[in-house]
């Protein structure tokens, strides 16, 4: 037998203080296999035993909440006895070490959460972050992560239908590769993750158990360095074939009553599913190793357990129905084995041919892993980010050359190179296209749908954390209302470096600090989510990159509209505030290589008055193109909107702003810049027909939002000036194909090595 | 009248198809699982998309081996009418009901995206309610959509104008850059010699209501239904004693 030694325990990833908590719950020594249990359900990933004590703060209920945070995913009601259920999981670690596999199975991972709880998928989305597509790395990377997000969702056939891509050198050694996958539910149908029923059978369905995988969990809380590619075993491989046969079968087999409680095998595998299931439900768990179907011969209970081979499933069974569920199983030609049965008590006992060789309580491998208030500290850097001196931005760039540039740059261009090798129109639900900003899906059976949208951003969260994360709830709710939607519920990824690190752990609270009061603020629930943590490379950590997904409800879905402006005449509004800032804008980073500065300002309040403002507009159906503006400001927002509308030209006017925060005179060309290029929070571009104009103009007013009519939508140039200046002047047809193509030529240019 | 749509375990667009006849063109539909032996008395069979049992091997390769794919095959030789979309396609190259084969797209990567396409002939069950040259705007989504057969062969295809769609640019010319997979002669959709079965690799049913960005696909589904009200009698599939 081995001993459990320092090293042992350093090579499962305990502390010795966690050892300690170990012998206490278990009261005597593991083994082990126990102590392999322990690994993988206190690791970071499976405990959330870092972050744990602050998301307890994020705001989780609302009067649309069917489901909260602790479940497989959370649901939201939509109306009509139906739930929109969603929830967004990451796959960094794996996807850095084999891109392919690591994004499929990422993308495998949550349609499981989404159907079992008994809802059919219907979308995914995926926020990426990845390295400057200039290294041979990252490109390998990114073409790496996309087919393998194509290939598992256009095999199992559900739309990819939108997301968001930034590329900057701070993800090179640590690609974020974060996914959402919405489904719809009855209500009613909704299905938990909890074993009931002493004497109830416990089912195995889906693939064998291979030795893929083990100790998945514990990777993916750990930092890399130079000896991560030999961990490459630990990443899964994804069948998306056999994902899409026990999605089908499960939702089927859903429909007969029969199961009790239903559970897939992710990170952790059968481990987490047996132990989660039991103390969820209160009760024991009894199985048998041998009754686990395996793929490779001698395999070991301890390996068994830990395995995180893909595809798999457990259920509890009604007892005395089996043979229902046995019946939907066999159609599909998927074999159901009973490995085990919900026993009175609470602990999860493990056999190997009846003979009994792990023996936990099943809440001391769930609820009572390891919860920590690490210490927290001001990073000593983070004021003099804040700072930008007049030496950094000597060299001030014409409006023009930024645009140039601006426009063709990966974060902003076109992402049609990744989202053209997505099925998104598989399931005849998309109704906007990928690349219109939010996602919308129609609900069928209804005259409802869905909007969605995920966003991040890194350089914000960087110079404030706390701001940059309201920022970000702001923004992806935004991106939700500019198609219509309502915002009614969200779902947080948050990926952070090591937080074991005071200053990375500061990070990390202010961020999920700031969700909370942004959420509350504008009134959208958090029903879930995930945390990945230790993203970090010999020591250098990511942008602290907390994630936001927000889905929408639209109660007609045919008002929805898009970012591209419809008709030549029409009115181009600025609804909010144009304020110069500057600080952490891609302008910045582009031309001056400077990621710097103050964080916009935001006033949830107006941020939640100018929502409301555009969802009633939609919804009136008084405006034709709506379009929030982000990443590269008011100039680059506005060529977008002019975007695949066949080479519809705008022309505008906006009135000089100085940049915030400094004396610089409003008509110098840096001044000219920040009005243009700022990324100021809480503003859209809208587009109206003349005769809607009063009517906007007033709904503006009345909900007290600036609102400012720029220009008009026509002619076959981007024509932009600033106090009657001219700036910018581009052909629509140039630009936009810059813009389309940008992705696509860097991606095509041979890697050297 | 009535449609089948066959359920492959891996169809994806099995409902879509269902939903397009049922909901959009108004007619009875019923999904039809791939082990059954009939076809429930219909009057026309969509094999749908997806990846039927996987399609790790070749697409389609396995399909044929399905039980429900005798029915299909007898349905179409007493000249019912049958549609195989994208994967449906693949199947019926792989079953032999038509001619050629699909491989790997040119670049090599999967490509989704709305394409324009051109109806070459109207003298099958599918493009009926067409009229010669017309245009439609539908999605592809697939990787491997290269349309391939041996040169007699496709001289053959022509000569017996058994191409029914092409890719083409929005006016209707050919050219490699409007040919999105590196199809030969920019097929993207043929006949048997027949002309009662018809397979095409865009998606006419994920392009049929205007909400969807193109209601240009529903032409497809409501050519059947023309033809069938105009056939005396019906080829109802039978069902076996």
């Amino acid at each position: 037998m081995t001993v459990i030694d320092t090293a042992v325990l350093e090579r499962h990833g305990i502390k010795p203080d966690e050892y300690e908590r170990i012998q206490q719950l278990m009261g005597r020594e593991p083994n082990l296999l126990e102590l392999g249990l322990f690994s993988v359900m206190w690791s970071e990933h499976c405990s959330y035993k870092s972050s744990r004590v602050h998301l307890k703060t994020l705001p989780t209920s609302g009067p649309r909440v069917v489901q909260g945070p602790g479940e497989n995913a959370g649901a939201v009601d939509i109306g009509d006895g139906l739930c929109a259920v969603f929830k967004i999981e990451s796959h960094n670690h794996p996807s850095f070490i084999e891109p392919y596999q690591g994004a499929a199975t990422g993308v495998g991972g949550i349609i499981r959460d989404i159907f079992t709880m008994g809802a059919r998928p219907i979308a995914l989305l995926n926020a990426l972050r990845f390295g400057s597509l200039d290294t041979p790395l990252a490109r390998r990377v990114f073409e790496g992560v996309v087919a393998g997000i194509g290939g598992y969702g256009n095999s199992i056939g559900i739309p990819t239908v939108g997301g968001e891509i930034v590329f900057d050198e701070m993800y090179a050694g640590n690609p974020l590769v974060n996914v959402l996958c919405l489904g719809i539910a009855h209500k009613d149908d909704i299905i938990k993750g909890a074993a009931k029923g002493t004497g109830n059978p416990v089912y195995y369905v889906g693939a064998k158990t291979g030795r893929d995988g083990i100790h998945g969990a514990t990777m993916a809380s750990a930092e890399f360095d130079e000896k991560s590619a030999e961990k490459r075993p630990a990443v899964q491989v994804g069948d998306p074939f056999m994902e899409k046969l026990l999605m089908e079968a499960c939702l089927e087999v859903m429909k007969t009553g029969a199961v009790v409680g239903i559970q897939d095998m992710g990170a952790a595998g059968f481990t987490c599913s047996t132990s989660e299931m039991g103390s969820r439900g209160g009760v024991g768990m009894s199985v048998d190793v041998l009754n686990v179907p395996q793929r490779e011969t001698g395999m070991t209970p301890y390996e068994i357990m830990l395995s995180e081979s893909q595809e798999r499933m457990l259920l509890v069974v009604e007892r005395g129905r089996e043979h229902e569920v046995e019946a939907v199983f066999e159609k599909w030609d998927l074999h159901a084995v009973k490995v085990g049965e919900v026993t009175e008590g609470t602990r999860l006992e493990i056999h190997e041919r009846g003979t009994l060789v792990a023996d936990v309580p099943n809440r001391a491998l769930t609820d009572e892993a390891p919860v920590y208030n690490r210490p927290m500290e001001v990073p000593l850097w983070q004021k003099s980010v804040q700072e930008i001196s007049a030496a950094d931005l000597a060299a001030t760039p014409s409006a023009q050359q930024a645009f140039d540039r601006l426009i063709a740059v990966p974060t902003i261009a076109s992402k049609r190179w990744a989202y053209r090798q997505y099925d998104h129109t598989v399931g005849t639900n998309t109704i906007a296209q990928p690349g219109m900003s939010a996602a919308v899906v129609r609900v069928k059976g209804t005259s409802r749908g869905l909007a969605v949208s995920v966003d991040g951003n890194g350089r914000f969260c960087y110079l404030d954390p706390y701001q940059g994360a309201i920022l970000v709830v702001a923004e992806a709710s935004r991106n939700v209302a500019c198609a219509g939607g309502e915002p009614i519920g969200a779902t947080n990824n948050l990926n952070f470096g090591n937080p074991e690190r005071p200053e990375i752990m500061w990070q990390i609270g202010e961020a999920v600090r700031g969700i909370g009061d942004a959420c509350r603020a504008l009134n959208v629930p958090i029903t879930g989510g995930n945390v990945s943590l230790y993203n970090e490379t010999d020591g250098r950590a990511i942008f602290p990159t907390p994630v936001l997904g927000v889905v929408g409800l639209l109660e007609d879905a045919s008002k929805t509209v898009t970012r591209a402006f419809k008709t030549i005449g029409s009115a181009v509004v600025l609804l909010g505030d144009n304020l110069g800032e500057i600080g952490g804008s891609e302008y910045l980073a582009t031309m001056h290589d400077l990621v710097a500065g103050r964080a916009p300002e935001i006033n949830l309040k107006r941020e939640a008055a100018l929502q409301a403002l555009i969802v009633k507009l939609i919804r009136d159906g008084c405006i034709e193109s709506a379009h929030d503006c982000s990443e590269g400001g008011l100039a680059i927002t506005l060529a977008e909107c002019a975007f695949d509308t066949g080479g519809i030209g705008v022309s505008a006017d906006v009135t000089a702003v100085g940049v915030a925060g400094t004396r610089e005179a409003a008509d110098s060309p840096l001044s000219t810049n920040a009005t243009l290029f700022g990324e100021s929070a809480s503003r859209i571009v809208i587009s109206c027909a003349s005769r809607h104009l009063d009517a906007v103009m007033s709904a503006a007013r009345d909900a007290d939002v600036t609102a400012r009519e720029i220009g008009r939508v026509g002619g076959e140039t981007i024509r932009l000036s600033v106090n009657g200046q001219a700036a910018i002047e581009s052909r629509v047809s140039d630009a936009e194909s810059a813009w389309a193509t940008a992705i696509e030529t860097k991606m095509s240019r041979k890697a050297a090595s | 009248m009535k449609f089948a749509v066959v359920v492959f375990p891996g169809s994806n667009s099995d409902y879509d198809a269902f939903y397009a006849a049922s909901h959009v063109v108004g007619e009875q539909a019923e999904l039809v699982w791939h082990k059954d032996t009939d076809l429930k008395g219909a009057d026309a069979v969509i094999l749908p998309g997806g990846f039927a049992h996987g399609d790790y091997l070749r697409t389609g390769a396995i399909a044929r081996f399905s039980p429900i794919m005798a029915a299909v095959k007898s349905f179409a030789d007493r000249g019912g009418p049958v549609l195989g979309i994208c994967n449906g396609f693949q199947v019926l190259l792989e079953a032999g009901l038509l001619p050629g084969a699909m491989v790997r797209n040119d670049r090599i990567k999967f490509v989704s995206k709305l394409v324009p396409i051109r109806v070459e002939q109207t003298d099958t069950p599918f493009t009926a309610a067409c009229f010669s040259k017309q245009m439609l705007s539908l999605p592809i989504a697939h990787g491997e959509g290269n349309y391939y057969a041996p040169p007699d062969q496709l001289d053959e295809i022509e000569k017996n104008r058994q191409v029914i769609f092409r890719y083409a640019s929005p006016s209707g010319e050919l050219g490699a850059e409007w040919n999105p997979n590196g199809s030969l002669n920019s097929i993207a959709g043929i006949c048997n010699r027949q002309r009662n079965v018809v397979g095409l690799m865009p998606h006419p049913e994920r392009a049929s209501e205007l909400a969807l960005g193109s209601a240009d696909g529903r032409v497809v589904l409501a050519s059947v239904v023309k033809a069938i009200a105009a056939q005396v009698p019906s080829p109802k599939s039978q069902v076996p004693v």
